[in-house]
């Protein structure tokens, strides 16, 4: 969406992120994070109206996993909560569109993940077709070998790098959102959120063009990712980088990549681009995704209202 | 202040333990194709998809989305997937109702779904953590102290649990979508059931079933259109609390009591028990009914047992409960809360078949999950809502 019938800014985040953390679990990695991203602009749980979350019980290594992540935050008495198993930037969306209604005027959107207790390209493939495709264990790093190989067949983007191997880290991100006055009331420089949408393409791989990110072009069209002056990329291998790039537009534009912790890696670009921009009037496109070759593609435009 | 948004489509697939006749696809297929059928549109009209489902393991499949992605006709559109445990079916109808209420998007299809039958949920409910006891006990054996608690703290008869178990499988005979059909249940039956945890018996605790719910949701000038009647969404609430804590309440949960006023409060409801109509609300056990009926509001704490000792929440009464048989009949998990919401849906469009409550205006959803922790509420009538 990118028009608002309540404008929405990040006003606070923190990110902790390592590549394996040794002893302290989800809920001891976000305790600190989100009570730095409170902090910052002197709110407490209790003035949060609106708790939403992002992460997954197959990284955890059990069943409702996310249920536990709530001693986190202090739900008492009781809060207005909700949990997407999707990349935390998707959480974020929806609390931009919950902030909408008008009930609340602040929103705390956190992801989390540990990934490196397990085998994450393992993992991975039990999001493909479970009929047809999973049980042949098609690992990540595999599939994206498919799609730099479709881009040089291509012939569209010059050298196109090979594929390192996936990146495994651990890790949490807190962000911080407050709608209109509010945001001004928390922050000398919020971050307007000018616009966001997300988009799926089909799982097949033989279903789609590998050598373009359809997904990415449509969401960085419904979110208005024009004029940026920097961008904030969510790129699991170095090949993605020239695919997303593409499907926005940049070309001379700073470009900032990171893959981050699987789950959290998406918020943690938006939350690094808000940083980035916060105070000095520039307009940021960061994104995210989801699923094998890049299935699933969020962006977003920042503006970073100057000081 | 937000938009209005309408339920203009309901979809429901045939619950049963063993759909082994389509693949996980095939059965959310199913009932969103059902619920583009009754709003009169197809796949290409819908903006958005928002699919909701418990634990993943359940059907050995991660972030489901992905895959399900082409079979809902979501590719070049937003799809997410919520999951907030048993109250998932509820709270991804309320995160839906804002993508339509906040001018995102017009016209959403949301699918719920669970096929239990694919992969074990027992097992996926047993892992152990490191560290940690495990109970293995099963819901069930989660929620009968809780149950034993409010029979003690209320002095509730023993036979109140049948007395639910018998009217929601009654209900269920007039429901065709519904697992669980028992032309000859009787107060005896129920009672000659094996005890499970007791004090739930056999015949008292939900089914484990494969199925797939889904609603259509329009703002305003796209619901004018539809060809069949439309709900009209009067307010959506969730409330979430820890699973231990000082101060928490098992039998009579915070978060519920302070999610009902929100959605009262919206939909301008100070009076539940006169003004709603009927309700469709998440019993997976059968204590869970007069339970509720004080955390929601309709009865005072410690009567909720008298409204089904009296016959007021059978079809004949003045605050029918679950008349499509609810959890006890039908229990895709991740699809329960949705069917709830869906089922109240129906009831206000006058849509509801055999087991129409009669002149429904004004109906409510319900669904909780977790250590009844999580709670999802909305309220929908037959009338617009003011603006």
């Amino acid at each position: 969406m990118k028009s608002f019938l309540r404008d929405v800014a990040i006003v606070a985040s923190a990110t902790f992120e390592t590549p394996s953390e040794p002893s302290r679990n989800e809920v001891e990695m976000l305790l600190p994070v989100i009570h730095d991203a409170l902090g910052q602009v002197g709110l407490s749980q209790g003035e949060i109206g609106f708790t939403v979350s992002g992460s997954s019980d197959y990284l955890q290594g059990y069943t409702f996993a996310f249920v536990g992540a709530l001693d986190a935050v202090g739900a008492w008495p009781p809060i207005r909560e909700s949990h997407l198993e999707m990349d935390g930037a998707f959480a974020l969306a929806e609390a931009v569109a919950y902030l909408q209604e008008g009930h609340v005027d602040t929103a705390l959107v956190y992801a989390f993940a540990r990934p490196s207790r397990g085998d994450l390209d393992r993992t991975l493939s039990v999001q493909l077709d479970p009929y047809t495709v999973a049980p042949l264990w098609p690992d990540a790093r595999g599939l994206a070998g498919l799609q730099a190989q479709a881009m040089r067949d291509s012939g569209r983007y010059g050298d196109v790098p090979d594929v390192t191997p996936t990146y495994v880290g651990d890790g949490v991100t807190a962000v911080i959102l407050a709608t209109g006055d509010r945001a001004r009331e928390l922050t000398k420089t919020p971050v307007w959120i000018r616009g966001i949408d997300h988009r799926i393409e089909a799982q097949m791989l033989g279903l789609r063009d590998l050598g373009s990110s359809a997904s990415t072009k449509l969401a960085g069209e419904g979110a208005g990712a024009t004029n940026i002056d920097e961008a904030y990329l969510h790129v699991l291998y170095p090949h993605q980088e020239l695919l997303v790039k593409d499907a926005l537009g940049l070309d001379r534009q700073p470009v900032n990549t990171a893959a981050g912790p699987m789950m959290v890696g998406g918020l943690e670009r938006l939350a690094t681009a808000a940083k980035s921009i916060a105070g000095t009037g520039k307009r940021a496109v960061a994104t995210a995704t989801s699923g094998a070759c890049m299935q699933q593609n969020l962006v977003a435009v920042l503006e970073g209202a100057a000081a | 202040m937000s938009n209005r948004v309408a339920v203009v489509g309901v979809g429901q697939t045939k619950y049963a333990a063993k759909r082994q006749d389509v693949s996980m696809a095939g059965l959310v297929r199913e009932a969103a194709k059902r619920a583009l059928d009754d709003a009169g549109m197809t796949w290409s009209d819908i903006d958005a998809v928002v699919i909701g489902k418990a634990p993943d393991m359940f059907e050995g499949v991660m972030m489901p989305e992905l895959y399900l992605a082409d079979a809902l006709g979501a590719v070049g559109k937003p799809m997410l997937r919520v999951h907030t445990a048993g109250s998932v079916g509820g709270s991804t109808g309320v995160m839906a109702t804002h993508l339509v209420s906040s001018g995102a998007h017009k016209r959403v299809l949301v699918v719920c779904y669970e096929k239990q039958s694919e992969s074990n949920a027992t097992w996926a409910l047993s892992i152990r953590l490191p560290f940690t006891g495990g109970s293995v006990t099963g819901a069930g054996g989660y929620f009968a102290p809780v149950i034993r608690a409010y029979m003690r703290r209320s002095g509730a008869p023993d036979d109140i649990g049948i007395k639910v178990s018998v009217k929601d499988r009654l209900n269920a005979l007039n429901n065709p979508y519904a697992h669980l059909k028992i032309p000859d249940i009787s107060e005896e039956m129920v009672r000659e059931s094996p005890m499970l945890w007791d004090p739930i018996r056999y015949l008292e605790t939900c089914p484990s079933s494969d199925g797939a719910c889904a609603v259509v949701l329009t703002d305003e000038d796209t619901a004018k259109g539809t060809p069949n009647p439309p709900a009209w969404v009067h307010g959506t609430a969730v409330r979430s609390e820890p699973t231990m804590g000082a101060g928490r309440d098992v039998v009579n949960p915070h978060a519920g009591r302070d999610c009902a006023k929100d959605v009262y409060a919206q939909a301008g409801v100070t009076d539940p028990r006169r003004e709603i109509d009927c309700a469709e609300i998440y019993v997976p056990f059968s204590w869970y009914e007069p339970m509720w009926m004080e955390n929601l509001g309709f009865a005072p704490e410690g009567e909720g047992w008298k409204m089904v000792d009296d016959g007021s929440t059978s079809m004949k009464g003045d605050l029918p409960i679950n008349p499509s048989g609810g959890v006890l009949s039908s229990n895709p998990i991740g699809a329960s809360g949705m069917c709830r919401f869906a089922e109240a849906a129906l009831q206000v469009r006058g849509m509801a078949g055999d087991h129409q409550v009669d002149g429904a205006k004004l109906a409510l959803g319900h669904a909780y999950g977790g250590g009844a922790q999580f709670f999802a509420m909305w309220m929908v009538g037959s009338e617009k809502p003011n603006a």
